[in-house]
């Protein structure tokens, strides 16, 4: 095994380095963990979504055999201030009497088992002096500025952004196209509910969670309980599914107090119908398209408007206007709202910003495209933007050109049959978008250890929610340093690690740079040890028993985040474009998934393997999204009506047939990462919506404009 | 307002005989306690996971006399007598994975992981009841078994793989 073989480790279909964990149950998740004293805990939320607390009566809760204690706001511990982090709450948990949304935790029931916990929840007697609920349409609406001038708006994104006289431009238009577009709210709804199990030692923290941002955990239980970060340790190597929602949440300070004050450690499982309220949804979005073109179809004209809803007391912005950087356009007007209701914080989900705007956005498109009475794609080749239209700086890559054109060829989509040709009882339809992301970078670190006895060890505080990241790693490192990849291990998922970036969607980016930058340096070290070109050789004839690199990869100006190029002088977007076909039954209004093409521009593809499964699982939430996810409140108590699996429909196996081809265009992004790629793992579910409602148009003549497209509204649109 | 704040009595608890992968096990149980939560809880076999509690995911799904069962929906005391099988008694004694197992690992049949124990018990099931006829066939009887991670093609794929392997 010589080491020149192992440079082709990056680009190949490795298989995952923790498979044998998660295959055999040996992974261990947060709430797979028990140390000795551990009490069980359970949430009670207020039956309410709107009012305030007037009495709390535990003492039947607490009469409950096995039961140690039922904890109400008095007895918790004094909590300092809750950080600000982008996209979680700040509201501190149980304190104040008011109510703002349903589940609001009130209580928390501390036991020896579980079944005590869950026998004594219900018997926790809360009145309540309800107030009226705020319900979508109801609500107070809040235009939002720019960043930071009130704090509501945490990223640049979903600002307000106006070139050129949108009004004039669209009356003189020759072809103008206008249309609304509604998308509900969805929850994540991971199979792993989130867990903390909280353990003190004096003024030391163990934390065993199931989160996708371990770094959020010290700096916010140092604020909050007044200890040194440092002693705050959190374990997190496996967690089952976080698509957005496993950032900070307050179930998770809560089990800490408790824990604290109880002086137990205590471990706190949320009940699946307890994760619709205290981890965040997609909000419920109404958006506005309106374009001008001319007869040929070359854009003149873009104006978008987009309200999303969120809490009472929290804010979220759902920025979907960020989908403008599209297409070349010389007049574009965007901007956005918050409606506030009677709901929790909604929060990021697979895939935030341009998965609500491109519904609405390539929806518009495909209508506009109709209308001119050019085929979607071409209509789309018109209107390439060479360039970043709002800056008009280069792309730092961007192949989209021949994203669409793999796509097609794959699909068949310059010859495919006419819409609306019969299969039996089905109807058959085509349909195309595109698809177009963020770029959000953040600095990551990583420890890179050669051993004399040639094995590798990479370091680095990541967690795994999924997205074959270790194995990555591996794959950089191998190929950085000269070593059989089988050498090579990987230590994750301990705070004790060098602490890294977020696991959201661009980790590979972070995180992967950082190993790929320690390796470098680890390889200087060498050089500067041993002059032979082996490393393995190398370290052995320099009489060390190990050489490390640890490196931070910093962005441009040192910042802690940029986006989509940030400084750089380049404008950093991924890119791609989804084909289906769908058969329609008018009958029944059922529609099915056939098959499906995925292509994508998104720089350098690490393992092929794993970044397939990403782009098939977004894949299949793109058709979730497109034919059947919702959550409904209901319309007097606002109340999520279904706070279970069985109500709330996600796809199934049933659901997604085996004939998607995921294609992935060469492409190295120099500018993006020293790694040459970029985030992927969210982007494949975007637009997928907007082609399944055009496929959905071609197969039976009906355009659906608020999702998901059930069999009612099909077949009320049909009648 | 009166509440009778008595203290509930500690349920009574009962000896059950029952055989867990492999290994014969008498245990004193609440009437009320679950398969899944005294694997996880009181045995330490935390490899069948809870993700919803209510027989809606198949995340817990262990074999029952063979049979594939949401290991929430069942309690220990039904189990009196019976062999149950966990994602942790698939491999063999020596550690070899279980044909399912290679299968899933080769066709990446699963991301984050927290569906897979689930997924492996009841694809093992699902060749067993010879469901493996067609892919549209295993979509159709793997469905009982959510995975928000969508590893769907690939679990098809793997079951198919393994199907074959096994001569089914
Ligand atoms: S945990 Fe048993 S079916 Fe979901
Ligand atoms: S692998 Fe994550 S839920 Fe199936």
């Amino acid at each position: 095994m010589s080491s020149a073989d192992a440079r082709t480790a990056v680009g190949s279909a490795r298989t995952r380095i923790e498979g044998p964990l998660k295959l055999t149950g040996a992974a261990r998740y947060s709430m797979d963990n028990l140390p000795p004293g551990t009490l069980y805990a359970v949430l009670v939320g207020a039956t309410v979504a709107s009012g305030s607390v007037v009495t709390i009566d535990v003492a039947e809760a607490k009469a409950v055999a096995g039961v140690v204690s039922v904890l109400t706001g008095e007895d918790l511990p004094p909590l300092g201030p809750v950080l600000e982090f982008p996209g979680a709450p700040v509201k501190k948990p149980m304190e104040g009497d008011q109510i703002h949304f349903e589940g609001q935790a009130v209580a928390i029931v501390l036991a020896e088992t579980l079944e005590a916990a869950e026998e004594a929840r219900p018997l926790v007697s809360v009145a309540y002096a309800a107030e009226p609920v705020v319900l979508p349409g109801a609500g107070e609406r809040q235009f939002l500025g720019a960043p930071d001038g009130d704090g509501t708006v945490w990223w640049p994104y979903g600002q307000p952004f106006a070139r050129g006289d949108s009004a004039a431009a669209l009356e003189s238009a020759p072809v103008r196209f206008a249309a609304s577009y509604v998308q509900p709210s969805r929850h994540h709804n991971p199979i792993e509910t989130s867990g903390t199990l909280a353990s003190w030692d004096g003024d030391r923290l163990t934390l065993w969670d199931s989160i996708q941002a371990s770094m959020l955990l010290p700096p916010m239980f140092a604020s909050v309980f007044g200890i040194d970060p440092a002693d705050v340790h959190v374990i997190a190597p496996f967690t089952g599914g976080g698509f957005g929602c496993k950032g900070f949440w307050m179930h998770q300070l809560l089990a800490v107090a408790a824990a604290k004050a109880v002086g137990r450690p205590v471990k706190l499982h949320l009940r699946r119908g307890d994760q619709y309220n205290a981890t965040g949804f997609q909000p419920l979005m109404t958006q506005r398209v309106e374009l001008g073109a001319d007869a040929e179809g070359h854009l003149q004209v873009y104006r978008h408007r987009v309200a999303n809803i969120t809490g009472m007391v929290e804010t979220y912005l759902e920025a979907a206007t960020e989908v403008k950087a599209l297409y070349e356009c010389p007049v574009i007007d965007t901007a956005q709202e918050i409606e506030r209701v009677t709901v929790g914080m909604p929060s990021p989900m697979r895939c935030p910003n341009e998965g609500p705007g491109l519904w609405a956005l390539e929806s518009a498109i495909n209508e506009l495209a109709h209308e001119v009475g050019i085929d979607p794609l071409e209509l789309r080749l018109r209107n390439y933007a060479e360039k970043d239209p709002l800056t008009g700086r280069p792309w730092s890559s961007k192949k989209l050109r021949e994203a669409y054109a793999e796509g097609a060829e794959l699909f068949g989509w310059h010859g495919r049959p006419r819409g609306g040709r019969r299969d039996g009882n089905w109807l058959i339809g085509t349909g195309m978008a595109s698809a177009v992301g963020g770029t959000m970078r953040m600095p990551g670190t990583a420890r890179v250890r050669l051993r004399s006895d040639g094995s590798v060890l990479i370091e680095t505080d990541v967690q795994d929610i999924g997205t074959g990241l270790q194995t990555l790693l591996t794959q950089i490192a191998a190929d950085e340093i000269g070593v059989p990849i089988d050498n090579i291990d990987v230590a994750w998922g301990d705070s004790a690690l060098p602490t890294t970036g977020p696991i959201y969607g661009s980790s590979t980016m972070h995180t992967g740079s950082a190993v790929a930058l320690a390796c470098r340096e680890l390889r200087r070290e060498l050089a500067a040890l041993s002059s032979l070109a082996d490393p393995i050789e190398a370290v052995r004839a320099a009489g060390v028993e190990e050489v490390v690199g640890e490196r931070t990869s910093q962005l441009p100006g040192g910042v802690e985040v940029d986006h989509d190029g940030g400084s750089t002088g380049f404008s950093m977007r991924t890119f791609g474009a989804s084909f289906v076909e769908v058969a329609v039954d008018p009958m029944l209004g059922l529609v099915r998934l056939r098959r499906a093409v995925g292509s994508y521009s998104v720089g350098r593809i690490i393992n092929p393997k794993t970044a397939r499964s990403q782009m098939l699982g977004s894949f299949a939430w793109g058709w979730g999204k497109a034919t059947m996810e919702a959550s409904e409140l209901d319309p007097t108590t606002a109340r999520w009506l279904s706070k279970d699996l069985a109500g709330v429909h996600i796809p199934v196996n049933a659901d997604i047939p085996g004939d998607i081809t995921i294609n992935f265009v060469d492409e190295y992004d120099h500018h993006a990462s020293p790694i040459g790629a970029k985030g992927i793992g969210e982007f494949g579910s975007v637009g997928i919506d907007a082609a399944v409602a055009e496929a959905v148009f071609d197969a039976v003549g009906v355009r659906i404009r608020e999702l998901p497209i059930t069999p009612k509204r099909l077949l009320d649109a049909l009648a | 307002m009166s509440r009778d704040t008595q203290i509930r009595e500690q349920p009574k608890t009962h000896e059950v005989r029952i055989r867990v992968n492999g290994e014969e096990r008498v245990t004193e149980v609440e009437a009320r306690t679950s398969l899944l939560d005294w694997l996880r809880e009181a045995i330490g076999l935390t490899g069948t996971k809870k993700g919803c509690n209510e027989g809606a995911c198949g995340s817990c799904t262990v074999l029952v006399d063979g049979r594939r069962m949401n290991a929430c929906m069942i309690l220990v005391v039904q189990c009196e007598g019976s062999a149950v099988t966990t994602v942790e008694g698939l491999a063999g004694p020596d550690g070899e994975l279980h044909p399912v197992q290679r299968a899933f690992s080769a066709c990446d049949a699963y991301q984050c992981g927290y569906c897979t124990p689930g997924q492996l018990i009841s694809a093992v099931a699902c060749i067993e009841e010879g469901h493996t006829g067609s892919e549209e066939e295993v979509r159709e009887w793997m469905s009982g078994n959510l995975c928000r991670c969508s590893a769907y093609p690939q679990i098809t794929a793997a079951v198919m793989m393994a199907a074959e392997e096994l001569g089914r």
